[in-house]
């Protein structure tokens, strides 16, 4: 048996959150597709920011984590794959939602599947997912999955053909499949040593 | 002197006084580092050391004219710094300023290098901060040299190279001052201090131990690799904050407003959260025995502790009788318990005594 470790990421601030509607759905969806098979389990973990929001502000002031900071920057770094979603606030991501990436290495999530989902009021800001998400993750070098979920207000009351659900489908579909074709996960990369005699040697004069 | 060193470091920051928004002048300031270093010496510290700074609020921007007064007016006291900036300053210029110093004060002298966290620093004085790691590794290597070669032929990429060039005065008794490599977060430093079997000093601020562990042991092993002794051989300085009174609860009530307003931790984590996350201590001084003891545990037997005392805006009068009872009832207990169990193969904090007869048992040999 094949054990996947998922990691769901959440900025919704209300309780209940859309937001978070959203990402559970996800990774429901996601949970599905990676088990339908038959030979993998799936532990989802998820990241309320909300519950961070003041460890995330420290974390800012002072360079380093609280331990329950942590241990939620361990889950998402090591986990197989990431779901990450934002409320749109003002044309863009919360503010939280990127304080809580801007406190973790920017090596750390290279490589990573991220399936990377919004919620907002209206349609009119679903373009935030392929302007300011999906760039955030391209620069920490993680893979993002083709389809990114917006979910709007209206969205929660229609059921036609290209549906939420159609599209949660769809991107569950593609980031479980880029979960299962990852390379197994190496370990964490620690910064080697430059020998010093190599360090002087690149500086000699040529 | 005993097997470890202490002492305290000044970062020299002008900070207005957060409980009387009284903000000292440049001068009372100084002269407040000086009855600090003067202090030093009377409650028994080894060491006294001075960062560097070229930028407000920070006074000290020339330490060797610092330590030269200071050295004209105590006996024992080593002085040092923390830390001299070895990507902006001209090698050279810190060849000739520390030899100077060593002649002037007997040998009580050595310095701790780091590359500064000041952006524009760098090109104030001329350099490019994406060359820090190796603006400090090619400046130490000259720095280096030219400690030890009467007359050096030398060129390099960031300087204009020297054709028959000789640092005077030469080093005292032909010993060159001790060096410590700061950093905070480099490896490659971490690296550079063992390459050499110099030291290499932790601020042991501001940040989790965990953080600091992780370039120690690295420190460690590698002065063993390099063919300089055992890994606990390795020469280790760690920083310290602490602030206290002879009640824990007075300490935290007085400490706090200096907390709550300093520049590096205003606004952050509370004074509970960051005394439980970091090395910080502010309590009794049976507490700041108790905390610093627990550094030997995480980092080894090391050789100097040196205690940030004076930032965040503290009067004068607040941070000597700070010192008063860490001569009184800390640093005697210290001295006893850190010297319990050390094996004797650890060496003693470093002096130019030391220096000079390991130079003399080499050239025997």
């Amino acid at each position: 048996m094949h054990s996947v470790k998922l990691a769901v990421v959440t900025a919704g601030l209300s309780q209940p959150s859309s937001t978070r509607l959203l990402a559970d759905r996800l990774a429901e969806a996601v949970r599905v597709r990676l088990t339908e098979a038959g030979d993998t389990t799936v532990d989802v973990r998820v990241i309320e920011l909300r519950g961070l929001a003041v460890d995330i502000a420290n974390n800012l002031v002072t360079g380093f984590p609280a331990p329950t900071l942590a241990e939620a920057i361990e889950t998402v770094t090591e986990a197989d794959g990431l779901i990450a979603v934002s409320p749109i606030f003002t044309a863009s991501y919360s503010g939280l939602f990127k304080s809580f990436f801007d406190v973790i290495d920017n090596t750390a999530l290279a490589g990573k599947p991220v399936l990377i989902g919004a919620t907002g009021g209206t349609a009119r800001h679903s373009l935030a997912l392929e302007h300011a998400l999906r760039p955030l993750f391209v620069y920490l070098r993680a893979i993002v999955a083709p389809t990114a979920v917006y979910a709007s207000a209206e969205d929660w009351g229609s059921g036609t053909e290209n549906s939420l659900a159609g599209r949660i489908t769809r991107a569950a579909g593609e980031l479980a499949a880029l979960i299962r074709h990852r390379p197994p996960a190496a370990a964490p990369e620690v910064k080697g040593v430059v020998p010093f005699a190599e360090q002087l040697a690149a500086l000699r004069p040529a | 002197m005993d097997q470890m060193q202490f002492g305290v470091f000044t970062v020299g920051d002008v900070t207005p006084d957060p409980t009387t928004g009284r903000t000292p002048s440049e001068r009372e300031r100084i002269k407040a580092m000086v009855t600090i270093a003067l202090k030093a010496e009377e409650i028994g510290l080894d060491v006294f050391a001075t960062g560097e700074h070229h930028n407000p609020p920070f006074v000290p921007s020339s330490p060797t004219t610092m330590l030269g007064y200071i050295a004209a007016r105590t006996e024992r006291l080593i002085l040092s710094t923390a830390t001299t900036l070895i990507t902006t300053n001209d090698p050279v210029k810190i060849a000739e300023d520390f030899a100077m110093l060593q002649h002037l004060a007997d040998g009580r002298v050595d310095l701790m290098l780091g590359r500064g966290n000041t952006g524009p620093v760098y090109p104030w004085f001329g350099q490019d901060i994406r060359m820090g790691i190796p603006l400090a590794i090619e400046n130490y290597a000259l720095l280096h040299q030219l400690w030890r070669e009467d007359v050096v032929d030398w060129e390099g990429r960031f300087r204009t190279p020297l054709q028959g060039f000789t640092s005077t005065p030469r080093p005292l008794d032909g010993v060159p001052p001790f060096v410590w490599h700061g950093s905070i977060r480099s490896p490659e430093i971490a690296e550079q201090a063992a390459y050499y079997g110099d030291g290499f000093f932790a601020n042991n601020i501001f940040w989790p131990k965990e953080h600091f562990q992780r370039l120690i042991s690295l420190y460690r092993e590698r002065y063993a690799h390099y063919g300089h002794g055992t890994p606990e051989q390795a020469y280790v300085g760690l920083g310290g904050q602490v602030f206290m009174r002879k009640n824990s609860q007075d300490a935290v009530r007085e400490f706090r407003p200096y907390f709550d307003k300093a520049p590096v931790y205003g606004g952050g984590p509370s004074l509970e959260e960051f005394t439980e996350q970091t090395p910080l201590t502010v309590g009794s001084p049976q507490e700041v025995i108790d905390k610093t003891l627990t550094f030997r545990e995480h980092f080894g037997d090391y050789q100097r502790q040196l205690f940030l005392m004076d930032h965040a805006g503290l009067p004068l009068k607040t941070v000597l009788e700070q010192l008063d009872l860490l001569g009184e009832e800390v640093l005697p207990v210290l001295r006893r318990e850190f010297a319990v169990n050390r094996p004797a193969e650890v060496p003693a904090g470093p002096t130019h005594e030391f220096l000079r007869s390991r130079a003399a048992a080499a050239v025997t040999v």
